[in-house]
């Protein structure tokens, strides 16, 4: 156990290196203006000696490993458009938790919908409730969510009377954005709860509890439910990188002054120092949530082995 | 004379039968029941010439006449693999109506340009006798799906739209396709590959694609080829992954071992033996990928890291509609963008899901 943990936390390691090295080496593409506040009014040789300032100059490998330096003090540079000359983890600090909270509620709602839904779509297999199931799903998982958060907000805000812009201190503009940012969560875990339930449903410890005559509902709650829902958990760090994604979507349109609202922000801004900073921040979130999903199954499920052939699959 | 082979061979057939039974309960196990095998398979040998000799037994084995049909009933089936597929696909109402959705929309994109009387999708339309630009043009008989805010004809712009969009989705389906199928196969088949590929997925699967999209889309100048290209860099990492997988199951089948043992070069193997089994799996993520390639394009474009506004696209109409869709007479020109896309991506993932279920031998029956 330790071993195998002591092992994907270090490929997780390994991973954030490399998208660190990449992601920065890239962002060195970049056109210069992104490192100035006015650019066009600039002579050249205020550039040069603002380069040479900023240290983008070096070579290559002394700029990452200056990068890491910093990085490890929590220094990345400061924002060079947004809000000029402000330390990029200050503005980062004031907007996290509001990203936090939505995407914690996302989560819990899309837990809250969407487990009862796959169970009823399985309990009423091939019925009503199943195909109108399979609707949703079929659409929330075609269309784009680009497409569809739109007019949840379009017809949201014009039918249930809730402002178009989110405010913090306003509890009903707090529904539109977190419901949008749980439907694919939902379908998804309706999708594959229904899935898992349907497949446990023909098992032979079934046949036998409906032999011995225990009823509909104790059969599909007792036994089958509770034997479904473990292979579930390999799904929540997928969710939890939809929500974080979808969250860029969703801020932006409601205005919410939040972790991805600000990405959008500041690549309209062509500001390098906050891009990166955030990609950088997504991407450590995404690794985390994969880490976080693995080891969560390792300890559900006692079916997987840890020994030896990890690597191998 | 018959009597007497008879005799003898029914003594020898106890006598045999009597030290194998005396030789499974001395020795071993194993050894004893192969033994009692090996010699049933002789008593069948000499019971058969026995019968052979022996009119008196003509009551127990009697010559079968031949009959074709008869000897054709068991070894034979007239089952075919993609025949069944597609009997089973049009068994699928639902799926047979989208399919017959997607063809004609893929159609009407390529010809739409040639029909009489269409409308250049960049052209501004100005009123004729005053020559101000007609914007915001409610759909009428002369601009069907209406005008958008700087007076270019929706219609043809969305058509012009969903040509660029599912030029976008094809190709990167095709490149998740051949680089996927490559790796995949690579990876599974050759050995030695795999400890090296297996550490290299588990690296790059770590990283969320959207930030990859995102980051490649900022870092090149916005046109189709970049957008393919920062698509294409991670699709087809699940495809290979999935491909490997159901080559390590196929690959050492019997008749695999048999091809090889036969001296069938690796490269017919692939091709002839194992892709095949594999198309189903492949046309299904391709089906997928075009509804994903779409919804990207749509999300890239309203971060603002999309195609230029010279060429038009589903992801460009969607967010120039989105900027009125507040104003409730202008609000068509989110609508129509949107109904059409959504109506383009749910019958490539709907069409991609029967197939795939038809195209599995488990559901031929």
């Amino acid at each position: 156990m330790v071993k195998y943990l002591a092992k994907r936390i270090g490929r997780s390691l390994i991973t954030l290196f490399i998208i660190i090295c990449v992601v920065f080496i890239l962002m060195r593409q970049m056109p210069i203006e992104g490192y100035f506040q006015n650019f066009d009014k600039l002579t050249e040789a205020q550039i040069q000696a603002g380069l040479e300032e900023q240290g983008l100059l070096d070579p290559m490998p002394v700029q990452l490993l200056h990068f890491f330096q910093n990085m490890l003090k929590g220094d990345f540079g400061v924002s060079h458009s947004y809000r000029v000359n402000v330390p990029v983890t200050e503005i980062l600090a004031d907007k996290l938790p509001i990203s936090i909270k939505l995407g914690s509620l996302s989560i819990l709602v899309s837990l809250i919908l969407g487990i009862p839904l796959g169970t009823i779509m399985a309990r009423f297999k091939s019925r009503i409730p199943d195909k109108l199931g399979t609707l949703f799903i079929v659409f929330i998982q075609a269309v784009p969510a680009a497409v569809y958060y739109l007019f949840i907000q379009m017809y949201g805000t014009l039918l249930l009377d809730i402002p178009l812009l989110f405010d913090e201190s306003n509890w009903k503009s707090w529904i539109l954005p977190v419901f949008s940012m749980s439907l694919g969560n939902i379908a998804y875990y309706g999708m594959w709860l229904r899935r898992y339930m349907v497949d446990e449903s023909n098992k032979d410890y079934v046949r036998l509890a409906k032999a011995k005559g225990a009823s509909g509902n104790s059969i599909m709650f007792r036994h089958i439910f509770r034997n479904a829902f473990v292979p579930m958990v390999q799904y929540l760090p997928s969710s939890f990188l939809n929500t974080v994604i979808g969250s860029i979507y969703v801020e932006s349109l409601y205005s919410i002054p939040g972790m991805g609202g600000l990405l959008v922000t500041v690549i309209k801004g062509n500001d390098n120092n906050m891009v990166q900073a955030i990609v950088l921040l997504y991407a450590t979130v995404g690794v985390i949530g994969l880490l976080l999903g693995d080891i969560m199954m390792v300890i559900l499920d006692p079916r997987i082995s840890l020994s030896g052939k990890e690597g191998e699959r | 004379m018959a009597r007497t082979i008879r005799d003898h061979v029914s003594e020898k057939l106890e006598k045999n039968m009597e030290d194998s039974l005396r030789e499974a309960l001395q020795g071993g196990a194993e050894t004893g029941h192969e033994e009692t095998a090996a010699d049933g398979k002789q008593n069948g040998s000499s019971a058969s010439r026995n019968n052979s000799s022996s009119d008196d037994e003509a009551d127990l084995f009697t010559f079968a006449d031949y009959d074709e049909a008869e000897s054709e009933r068991a070894g034979y089936t007239n089952y075919s693999y993609w025949g069944s597929t597609v009997r089973m696909f049009f068994k699928d109402k639902g799926a047979v109506f989208c399919l017959i959705v997607m063809i004609a929309i893929i159609a009407f994109t390529i010809i739409q340009p040639y029909l009489p009387g269409q409308r250049d999708p960049y052209t501004i339309n100005t009123d004729s006798e005053l020559f101000i630009p007609l914007r915001n043009v409610a759909p009428c008989a002369e601009y069907w799906f209406g005008t958008n805010s700087i007076g270019q004809d929706l219609w043809a712009r969305i058509w012009a739209g969903t040509r660029t969009s599912l030029f976008i989705g094809f190709a990167v389906a095709m490149v998740e396709a051949v680089v996927g199928i490559t790796m995949g196969v690579l990876w599974g088949y050759v050995r030695k590959l795999d400890f090296l590929f297996t550490e290299i997925y588990n690296v790059l699967d770590n990283i969320p694609q959207t930030i990859v999209l995102i980051l490649i889309a900022y870092i090149m100048t916005p046109s189709v080829k970049t957008l393919i290209f920062a698509m294409s860099l991670t699709g087809w990492i699940g495809m290979a992954r999935f491909i490997r997988n159901q080559i390590l199951i196929i690959r050492d089948r019997d008749y695999n071992l048999a091809s090889r043992c036969l001296g069938t070069p690796t490269k017919r193997l692939v091709f002839k033996n194992l892709l095949p089994y594999l198309v189903s799996v492949i046309m299904l993520r391709m089906a997928l990928a075009i509804p994903a390639a779409i919804g990207n394009e749509v999300f890239i474009t309203y971060i603002g890291l999309g195609l230029p506004a010279t060429t038009a696209s589903l992801g460009q109409l969607i967010e120039d509609g989105r900027q009125v869709m507040m104003n409730a007479s202008q609000r068509y020109q989110l609508i129509f963008p949107a109904v059409v896309l959504s109506i383009v991506t749910i019958s490539f993932y709907i069409v991609g899901n029967a197939f795939s279920d038809a195209a599995d031998p488990k559901n031929h029956r």
